[in-house]
């Protein structure tokens, strides 16, 4: 077991991340903008932590103080937030692809100034970041608080009168205003939540990846984030959960199965080479079959009936 | 209702608005008395749902004013006015489709609902109370309705005459002092279009609401409303009280045509 977790803490603390991602996308989608800005908040997020830890903290040994990354995500929280919504109050005006595309510039614009101001590192990017933990495995220690505390936040949020105003605004953003909803602010509310959730996820990838540059965070993140949702599911925060944990895992199970073996050689090099061949078919076919994602309220609903300890849900989840 | 102490609550100054060339409002001035069923008619096109998009301040006018409570609404946003007081239904119904009944009428209620975000979020208990009172209250209006017995239902399962009544409170919920009501008869068969005009009387004296209704159905209107203005393309052409607006010959000759 320890074994295993030791081989695989990498992977396991990646698809923790992957999970955060996926409900930073799914955040501004539940008051229904189909935005892309995450891979930006998270590129971002990272490019404070390179440069805090290497050029202003200032600590002894190898291991990086704790207390330093918390300092870190305090601020990355607070310049995504304030970030969020100095871009989002115009941005969100567009609606639908027209915002998804003005996202996609406004990470381009962070990739390209990474690129070329000389405190991101150039192309070059950071090198040396400080290490926290000893193991990828120790990860874990921030990187499923955060994920719970993630998770706590939008079961809540879809209980409470701003989660109720999101899906209103999701549903009919006319209507809602109608019913003395601000749109401007509850679309800037979730925008900028999930701008916070993908700076975090930066800050510690930054560490955890101990390199830093204009690689992280690009457009084709931002299509495989909008997947962990589309995948998992778009009406409930447990399908961006369950998107971003399979699909950060798969491209890496593909390529271990190919190391079987057993299999054909063929079999196994296709394994191994195509996967993401493989991983571009599966994303076809689970829309096809699954359009409404892996997991719908639905499903959910069903699981909670079968639940032999229904009393102790329905108490929770009870309405009135 | 009207006759004793007569207060107006909204009054309609001058209201323009153009489409491009096209003049949709063109000068309309009217004054709803406070707890009056007040009706819009006319005929298709004559600019009646413009004119509540425009009070509602979905779109903004042209020219003109708009009061309510002697105070100008006409720059507010369609959100600000909800606030004020003023709550409304669509004539291609804009229900929260995908959600239960009970929670389009616990959206509308989001004007009432103090709870912060902060306290929502760490479930404090007295949020949770609000969040409880707030369904509680949402679960009443439907039993007016009639509709207490399906509130976790989806709306658009709903049959087309019980999504208007479902609209009509999601709008009640609002505690509203105006409701306006996009003709809210429309696809019904006479005897619910009986009980429909019985409930909104009833509505309106229970919630000591002004009720403004559009309605095509002029023997509805007639029986339901204290004062009535009809539009022809975008122009008001009368005014009054019932009787006389039946009997006047710009009216008749608005719908008939004149021969």
């Amino acid at each position: 077991m320890i074994n295993f977790l030791n081989a695989y803490g990498f992977l396991i603390v990646s698809m923790l991340f992957g999970a955060v991602l996926g409900l930073s996308v799914y955040l501004p989608l539940m008051a229904g903008q189909l935005s892309l800005a995450t891979p930006g908040f998270y590129a971002l997020g990272g490019y404070i932590a390179a440069i805090l830890s290497t050029q202003v903290f200032k600590f002894t040994g190898t291991i990086f103080p704790f207390p330093f990354l918390v300092l870190e995500l305090i601020i990355t929280a607070l310049v995504s937030a304030v970030l969020a919504i100095a871009l989002g109050i115009p941005v969100l005006r567009l609606r639908g692809i027209y915002l998804a595309i003005s996202t996609i510039a406004f990470v381009e614009i962070l990739r390209v100034l990474a690129l070329n101001l000389e405190i991101t590192g150039g192309a070059v990017g950071i090198f040396g970041i400080p290490q926290p933990f000893a193991t990828s495995l120790e990860y874990l220690w921030v990187a499923i608080p955060l994920l719970i505390l993630s998770m706590v936040l939008l079961y809540r949020l879809e209980k409470i009168k701003a989660g109720r105003a999101f899906s209103a605004i999701r549903e009919d953003e006319l209507a809602a205003d109608s019913m003395g909803i601000n749109p401007t602010y509850y679309k800037a509310l979730s925008f900028t939540l999930g701008a916070i959730l993908a700076g975090l996820v930066g800050t510690i990838s930054a560490h955890f990846l101990n390199t830093w540059n204009a690689r992280q965070g690009t457009f084709d993140s931002s299509i495989i984030y909008l997947a962990f949702v589309l995948i998992g599911g778009s009406r409930t925060f447990w399908g961006p959960v369950l998107g971003g944990i399979i699909l950060t895992a798969l491209p890496e199970v593909l390529r271990g199965m190919g190391g079987i073996s057993s299999l054909p050689l063929w079999f196994a090099q296709f394994l191994r080479d195509g996967r993401l061949i493989i991983f571009g078919v599966l994303l076809v076919l689970g829309s096809i079959f699954y359009p409404q994602g892996l997991i719908t309220p639905e499903f959910l609903n069903k699981i909670a009936r079968k639940n032999p300890f229904r009393g102790i849900l329905n108490k929770q989840s009870i309405k009135g | 209702m009207s006759s004793s102490t007569v207060q107006p609550i909204l009054e309609v100054q001058g209201l323009t608005r153009y489409f491009g060339g096209l003049l949709a409002v063109d000068q309309v001035s009217f004054t709803v008395q406070e707890q009056e069923i007040f009706g819009l008619i006319g005929p298709n096109g004559a600019g009646k749902t413009t004119l509540f998009n425009l009070i509602t301040g979905l779109i903004p006018p042209s020219k003109g004013s708009l009061i309510y409570q002697n105070y100008p609404i006409t720059q507010l946003k369609p959100y600000q006015i909800a606030e004020k007081g003023i709550a409304r239904t669509f004539q291609n119904l804009r229900l929260f489709g995908n959600l239960s009944a009970l929670e389009n009428v616990a959206i509308a209620r989001h004007i009432h609902n103090k709870s912060n975000l902060i306290s929502g979020i760490l479930g404090l208990p007295q949020a949770v109370q609000i969040e409880q009172k707030n369904y509680e209250k949402a679960r009443e209006l439907l039993a007016i309705f009639g509709l207490a017995d399906r509130v976790e239902q989806k709306a658009r399962n709903f049959a087309y005459g019980d999504q208007r009544r479902l609209e009509i409170a999601r709008a009640l919920a609002l505690e509203p002092k105006v409701l306006l009501l996009d003709e809210p008869a429309a696809g019904m068969n006479p005897s619910e279009k009986k009980e429909l005009s019985d409930l909104i009387r009833q509505i309106a004296r229970q919630f000591q609401l002004t009720v403004i209704l559009i309605e095509h159905h002029v023997p509805l209107v007639m029986g339901l409303c204290d004062h009535i203005a009809v539009l022809d393309f975008g122009k008001l052409i009368a005014l009054g009280e019932p009787e006389i607006v039946r009997n006047n010959p710009a009216v008749i000759e608005a719908y008939l045509g004149d021969e």
